[in-house]
């Protein structure tokens, strides 16, 4: 497929991966070409590469997580790093050491990549300058996801043949998502339209001042959309009354039967996972034509790869 | 051979010309298709390693289609995933394309370089070429051989060989302008990286 991003000869430099909103347009087409290559890698008989024998991997999980750390635990084996999963129910946070504390041990067991979820926003931020490892940043709140983000904006581009001059909507609980700021950051970056929507609750007016369009009309979402991103409605956060029940949201602005008119023939649905079934995403679509949902996570794997490898590149010894 | 010791700039010596490069070639190709039976030569993959190789590869596959009227199959491997020093640069190789469109599983295959100096590359790629299956055979064809190895690895065919002092480096410009393919003896600088972050 043809691409709008010319292959560059691009030097990456940067020994962490905290947020979409520090990389340039450059960064981020270094990272999807070269996880074009590990794609290719993951589609072999032998899906393993020896680019990273030798280096260790803390998977530091701080926050619950299955598929991301799934995700990046297969993609550092596919590497051949040495991992060490630490998961925060089991971990000395529990005795009341500082994360701070608890990283420097870390480091002191030699390793080269910290892979962290934490619950803090800025956490990653806060640790990275202070250690040698490199830091790469699996989720921290509401703030940023960078590899999710990654990984949709690496599909979108497969499918499309770029991002440049794209309409991308992506509706749902704004608010409180991480996937969508790093969506929003990544995909502004490289020039597509960005539109959120949903109630007024958890789509925040201020978003227009990063130049998004904000609207709380699905179908003003779903019209002239290349690619529509639904997310997940967090139940966790429901009790804060943010809309009155699952069933009126999944009436006006999840996307199904009643709204798919709207879409158009070549659009692509994403969904970051755990879908709820029938509340934003309707069974029929989520496992329909348009889907590329069980893409995306296929090409985590490869966004993974690409993002472990670079960083590891360079951290010093 | 051209005449070695032609002032250009400052420290920078012309080794070989494009015509030199070109009997190199030739020459290679020679080797290749008078070891092969014309059946064999049929089945040969050519696999060029990135970046310089692949352009090399592709002449050396024009060379031996001129004389022979076989044309071998062609691939292209990157061997940067295979290194075995990242993280001890201090800056990371940039990974390119690999196309290999067949199955090398009881295939012969025949490595092309630019430049055989260390045998670093040659020892990634030949450490690559084993996750993608099991070759009958691998040849290796460069079109310098240089001295300096520092693995016990040498090349089956070779084009020109050159020695060249400590602190001296060979630039190679090929397949760039048509006809003006050259090999320079250069002065090695020591190449100003960005600073990582």
């Amino acid at each position: 497929m043809k691409k709008q991003e010319k292959k560059t000869e691009f030097q990456w430099t940067k020994k962490d991966l905290l947020s979409l909103y520090d990389l340039t347009a450059e960064e981020i087409v270094c990272i999807l070409d070269t996880a074009e290559e590990f794609k290719k890698v993951c589609q072999r008989n032998v899906k393993k590469v020896p680019a990273l024998r030798g280096k260790t991997v803390v998977n530091f999980f701080v926050e619950a997580s299955t598929r991301t750390r799934m995700s990046f635990e297969l993609a550092e084996q596919r590497l051949s790093a040495d991992i060490i999963n630490i998961q925060a129910d089991v971990s000395s946070l529990q005795k009341g050491e500082t994360l701070l504390d608890t990283v420097k041990n870390i480091e002191a067991l030699q390793a080269d990549l910290i892979v962290m979820r934490h619950s803090a926003p800025g956490s990653h931020k806060l640790i990275a300058p202070l250690i040698r490892c490199g830091v790469i940043n699996a989720g921290d709140g509401a703030h940023s996801h960078p590899t999710q983000a990654l990984l949709d904006i690496f599909t979108i581009r497969e499918k499309k043949g770029g991002i440049k001059g794209l309409n991308v909507s992506i509706i749902g609980d704004i608010l409180h998502s991480r996937v969508a700021r790093s969506n929003i950051w990544g995909l502004i970056k490289l020039g597509a339209n960005v539109t959120v929507a949903g109630p007024a609750t958890l789509v925040p007016k201020e978003f227009e001042k990063i130049g998004v369009r904000v609207c709380h009309n699905v179908k003003d979402a779903l019209e002239n959309a290349d690619v529509v991103n639904l997310l997940r409605i967090q139940h966790e956060r429901q009790t804060a009354g943010y809309f009155p029940s699952t069933n009126e949201y999944a009436a006006f602005y999840g996307l199904n039967q009643g709204n798919a008119k709207y879409l158009r023939p070549d659009a692509l649905v994403m969904h970051p996972g755990p879908i709820n079934r029938n509340v934003e995403l309707s069974s029929d679509i989520a496992d329909g034509p348009q889907s590329v949902i069980l893409e995306q996570v296929t090409n985590g794997m490869a966004v993974r790869m690409a993002v472990l490898f670079l960083v590891a590149g360079c951290v010093k010894k | 051979m051209c005449e070695r010791g032609i002032k250009l700039e400052a420290g920078k010596k012309l080794l070989f010309d494009h015509n030199a490069i070109q009997s190199g070639l030739n020459h290679i190709a020679d080797q290749i298709i008078s070891e092969f039976k014309p059946e064999a030569l049929k089945e040969i993959a050519m696999i060029g390693i990135q970046t310089r190789g692949v352009a090399i590869a592709g002449r050396l596959r024009e060379a031996i289609k001129e004389r022979s009227g076989i044309a071998p199959e062609s691939a292209t491997l990157d061997i940067t995933m295979y290194r075995d020093d990242i993280g001890k640069r201090n800056a990371l190789p940039i990974i390119h394309e690999t196309d290999i469109p067949f199955d090398i599983d009881e295939k012969t295959v025949i490595l092309v370089d630019d430049i055989l100096h260390t045998g670093r590359t040659i020892r990634a790629a030949l450490d690559a070429l084993t996750y993608y299956g099991r070759p009958a055979m691998i040849r290796l064809a460069v079109l310098v051989d240089r001295d300096g190895r520092e693995f016990p690895i040498q090349a089956d065919y070779t084009g020109l060989s050159a020695k060249l002092p400590e602190g001296r480096k060979m630039r190679i410009e090929f397949g760039e302008r048509p006809n003006q393919d050259a090999i320079y003896d250069i002065k090695k600088k020591a190449i100003k990286l960005p600073k990582i972050k």
